[in-house]
């Protein structure tokens, strides 16, 4: 509800200012967005199905049964991937991190779900690519795993 | 026509897997759709203003403003706009490819695009609140800092990777 009322004001505020200042300019800036949410579309379409796909299957209580109690290394790899080929909103992913450290989880294994979940994204690589190009993708998810991998590690000596 | 059907074949053969699935495994079928629709729903109402946004950033912000703000030289003020146009709570990070693109074309260097979309999946206000709330302000304020200091170093060897092939 915030990110709606935050971003229809932004546009808002725009578009009251830009309008004034030159009707002609502002429309093409309307045939550009319309040109870039056309381009769009396939890839929105494709992450919308895989994210419903990939959270029907990847319910919290298999995550939970996947990551929860078993410690060690190879629970905070499990993680780690899990947290990157999904993508649940922060107010289920939050609650479910925080009942999973409760029931046995260790602070390595929820922390290397959290950052990797929230840093690297599997599912809206197709539209990242299509912005962006494959390079760039590959590169940022990669060193983001990587990166996932690292603070998992240091949180997990440090709390 | 058939340039269409070329274009959609992935969401087709998605929506073929869900057909597939409702006879197969029809539980699983009703939690994957009603899941897509919700999300469906959040990408209709936050779709439009951002691709607004990017048209109006594309025809009215001139290239040397941004090339000035968030540009290669400029040093650690791009570093904290950027940071904080990625905190404002502004929706899922899907959102701010095709954002970053724009403003990449429009000048901004690699290191501060790579902290804006870093900032925006992982450095969210709203996102930050709940944790605070679920695992406690120790984990989320460490987790925080890590997390910042890892997203700068990846924009500087994203930079680096990427000083001599221009990637748009």
């Amino acid at each position: 509800m915030v990110t709606i009322i935050t971003i229809y004001s932004i546009l808002a505020v725009c578009l009251v200012l830009y309008f004034w200042k030159s009707k002609q300019k502002t429309f093409k800036a309307f045939k550009i967005a319309v040109k870039g949410f056309m381009k769009m579309l396939p890839s929105l379409l494709t992450i919308l199905g895989i994210v419903g796909l990939i959270l029907g299957i990847l319910t919290p209580e298999i995550i939970s049964r996947l990551i929860g109690a078993e410690a060690g290394f190879l629970a905070t790899g499990m993680a780690a991937i899990l947290g990157a080929i999904t993508l649940i909103p922060s107010l289920i992913a939050f609650p479910l991190a925080g009942s999973l450290l409760r029931s046995g989880a260790t602070i390595m294994t929820i922390s290397a779900f959290i950052t990797s979940l929230v840093m690297v994204g599997v599912v809206t690589a197709p539209m990242e690519i299509k912005s962006l190009g494959k390079q760039f993708t590959l590169l940022r998810n990669g060193l983001s795993f990587l990166g996932a991998l690292i603070i998992a590690a240091i949180m997990g000596v440090i709390i | 026509m058939r340039n269409i059907i070329k274009k959609f074949t992935v969401p087709i053969i998605i929506g073929l897997i869900y057909i597939g699935l409702a006879f197969w495994l029809p539980d699983t079928a009703e939690r994957s759709f009603s899941v897509a629709i919700d999300y469906a729903k959040e990408m209709v109402f936050i779709m439009p203003p951002v691709f607004i946004l990017m048209g109006l950033l594309e025809v009215w912000i001139p290239k040397d403003k941004i090339q000035q703000w968030v540009g290669t030289s400029s040093g650690l003020k791009g570093i904290l706009i950027s940071f904080l146009m990625g905190t404002l709570p502004t929706g899922p990070l899907y959102v701010a490819f095709p954002l970053t693109a724009s403003l990449l074309k429009k000048g901004a260097s690699i290191t501060n695009m790579v902290i804006f979309l870093g900032s925006w999946a992982a450095l969210k206000i709203p996102q930050l609140l709940v944790e605070i709330k679920f695992l406690g302000g120790a984990f989320t304020l460490l987790r925080f800092v890590l997390t910042f200091s890892v997203i700068i170093a990846i924009g500087f060897i994203m930079e680096k990777v990427f000083k001599n092939n221009p990637i748009i």
